[in-house]
């Protein structure tokens, strides 16, 4: 099960306050004398890899609208299919990936988007997902393939088809951004 | 730090354990101002503390890694992460290492056993000349380009960066970033960090967060809490205890707070809460408002006539304020109200009055307890005046030295108030019985003559009777100084032998 928690407010840590050098404030700057955040051509590259791996060897049930990413290449829209043999068969879903500009290194966020949001333990009627490696456990070394057959996966090992238990709640009060939520993941089972 | 005091110091690590007790007797080398006569006589016993700088605090971590070091031998990196996930208690850690299981300590800390000499393996596959697709930016590079923990993850140097440098900026993390492979839970080691990443700040950023933490979780380290201070004060002994910061304020080492003796941490603690959150405002609500019986809105009663009509334009309901009951059967006949002694309303009103006793017991308190503060924020006023008077007593035959109990006055003066508002949040939560009220009579001659020392302070000096006030300033201060000292010693005793019973 799952609940939501409030961010606390961000307290100053104390190392803030720290007496460090001072330096000119100029943007930092990687090695290659590129500004470091705005790494945009090495962000890009790694995305169109990735469009380009999913479009040519999709995994099963898993297709990406390419007209959606040819329009924003920071937003996909993928399609996946509920597989045979589980309680989604037959159902169609799409999921929704917004890339900000720290790509891979933040996570993708992702939600169930359009008519079709699964009813699910880990999935709110408002699309989100509670999902570790969304956040928490997010690692710039998983890719939009691997967390779409997470999401298929979790889907496909569900037992009982019912929305969280804090649904109504959660959908009434939670940020638009569920990477904004505090997940509290305790329940490794589906 | 000067150099003698650098020797104290290296002789003497401790690794933050209160059980360690090994340092007792050593010389800290205090670099604080002595405290006055009057304060030592106030904690009679030497507990000596040390202020630390932010580079005496790196110093320090330098030499309790090296300290179990010589027993362990293990790689400074290693032994950094080690000590940081045992909350530097290098106790516990060896009690651990040589307690159990080798190959599970080093798991839980999440550290690859550097005695399972297996990266030659990895070290060969390094040497292979053909390029290695890092999995980040899915870029095939040359060998050396690619680095990995021990943990054989590798991913080449950029995305490292950039992975450690969002890791440090963004999240904050330092000691407890781990590999950037799925998964993967071995943490990156300092080294490693400053190694991979170039850029200053983030460097600074990272040298801050971990030495951070190693404060936060030593039990014998706490941060200065005044505003701006980089001072980390370092105790022998965890307790609470009053320590002098070098920015000249003066904390309670256990909770951080202002210095607040006779009330004990944990009802200080409370109190301010107390004071914070708005549960005396329900409490004034409750003890002086009712609602409506009908609609249940929230009504304060601003004149003296009972018959109530609720101002809700959709209730209306015409109500007795004593028994809260419908008014029709009152009539015109009120001082007949037969439902005066209902139970029901008997009760509501037991209730009610039960809070407001209880608020009027905490109001009590708490404009005490705000006096003698607000009094205290006037002290900065009183020294500017203080020393405008020692000066014209100079110019009046008297010497330096002679006017100097002006100052002495006014550092007792603030002290007793500071001792005063807080014996007002301790006896908030004391039960009468017969200690409390010797304690009572205590906190009243404390605070009788300290408003007497103010007020002579204040006013009454003046360039004739210069001589006269001196002598009756010195006999009231010391007067005060010893009232307080009485006081103090007698909360003490009292704890020390549980006179003291609490109302929660």
């Amino acid at each position: 099960m799952l609940k939501l928690f409030k961010k606390s407010k961000d307290k100053i840590p104390k190392s803030e306050i720290i007496t460090e050098p001072k330096e000119p404030k100029t943007p930092p700057v990687s090695k290659c004398g590129k500004p470091l955040q705005l790494d945009n051509c090495r962000w890009e590259r790694r995305l169109h890899k990735e469009l380009m791996s999913l479009i040519k060897e999709p995994p099963p049930g898993v297709t990406v609208d390419t007209e959606s990413v040819q329009q924003n290449l920071s937003e996909w829209k993928i399609n996946i299919k509920g597989f045979e043999g589980t309680l989604y068969e037959g159902e169609d879903f799409q999921l929704l990936f917004k890339f900000n500009n720290k790509y891979p290194f933040d996570s993708p966020e992702v939600t169930f988007i359009g008519s079709n949001i699964p009813v699910h333990p880990h999935v709110y009627s408002n699309g989100h997902i509670c999902l570790s490696i969304l956040t928490e456990d997010w690692s710039p070394a998983l890719s939009v393939q691997s967390v779409c057959l997470s999401i298929a996966s979790m889907l496909s090992s569900c037992r009982e088809k019912k929305r969280p238990p804090d649904n109504t709640l959660y959908v009434k009060t939670c940020n638009k951004n569920p990477k904004k939520t505090k997940w509290w993941y305790h329940d490794d089972s589906v | 730090m000067d150099s003698d005091n650098d020797n104290d110091f290296c002789d003497n690590v401790d690794s933050g354990n209160v059980s360690s007790g090994d340092d007792g007797d050593d010389d800290f080398g205090m670099e604080v101002d002595l405290p006055s006569s009057a304060e030592r006589q106030l904690d009679a016993d030497d507990y000596q503390y040390k202020v630390l700088t932010t580079d005496e605090i790196v110093q320090h971590q330098r030499e309790i890694i090296d300290d179990v070091n010589l027993v362990l031998k293990l790689p400074t990196p290693i032994m950094r992460i080690l000590l940081n996930q045992f909350k530097w208690d290098r106790e516990k850690l060896l009690e651990k290492y040589f307690d159990g299981n080798i190959e599970e300590f080093f798991k839980d800390a999440h550290v690859i056993n550097p005695f399972n000499k297996a990266p030659e393996a990895i070290r060969q596959k390094t040497t292979r000349s053909q390029c290695e697709e890092c999995e980040i930016c899915f870029s095939l590079l040359p060998p050396d380009s690619m680095t990995g923990l021990e943990c054989a993850h590798r991913f080449c140097l950029s995305c490292w960066r950039e992975y450690l440098t969002t890791k440090i900026v963004a999240e904050g993390l330092g000691q407890t970033i781990s590999c950037a492979a799925h998964g993967c839970d071995i943490l990156v080691d300092d080294v490693t960090v400053t190694k991979l990443v170039q850029d200053a700040r983030v460097r600074v950023k990272y040298q801050q967060l971990i030495t951070n933490s190693f404060v936060e979780c030593n039990q014998l380290l706490r941060w200065c809490p005044s505003v701006d201070c980089t001072y980390a004060v370092k105790v022998p002994y965890a307790e609470s205890r009053r320590v002098l910061c070098k920015c000249g304020h003066v904390f309670c080492f256990a909770c951080g707070e202002n210095w607040h003796d006779p009330v004990r941490c944990r009802w200080l603690k409370k109190w301010i809460k107390k004071c914070d959150d708005d549960s005396e405002t329900s409490n004034w609500i409750a003890a002086n408002t009712k609602e409506c019986p009908k609609c249940s809105v929230t009504i304060e009663k601003d004149g003296g006539c009972n018959h109530m009509v609720c101002k809700n334009q959709n209730c209306k309901y015409e109500f007795c304020w004593v028994c809260l009951s419908t008014w029709e059967p009152h009539g015109s006949s009120w001082y007949n109200c037969n439902r005066y002694d209902e139970d029901e309303a008997k009760s509501a009103r037991d209730a009610q009055e039960k809070l407001r006793s209880s608020l009027a017991r905490y109001l009590h308190y708490y404009n005490r307890y705000m006096n003698h503060m607000q009094s205290m924020k006037f002290e900065n006023k009183l020294y500017a005046s203080v020393k405008q008077k020692m000066e014209e007593m100079q110019q009046h035959n008297m010497s330096w030295i002679e006017v100097q109990f002006l100052k002495k006055a006014v550092d007792i003066l603030c002290r007793c108030r500071q001792t005063l508002m807080y014996t007002y949040v301790f006896a908030y939560y004391l039960k009468k019985n017969n200690q409390s009220m010797i304690f009572e009579d205590n906190q009243k001659d404390l605070e009788s003559a300290t408003e007497t020392l103010s007020e002579y302070l204040e006013r009454d000096i003046t360039s004739e009777n210069l001589a006269d006030i001196k002598q009756k300033v010195q006999d009231k201060y010391r007067y005060c100084e010893k009232r307080c000292s009485v006081l103090l010693k007698h909360v003490h005793e009292g704890y020390d032998t549980d006179w003291w019973d609490y109302t929660e």
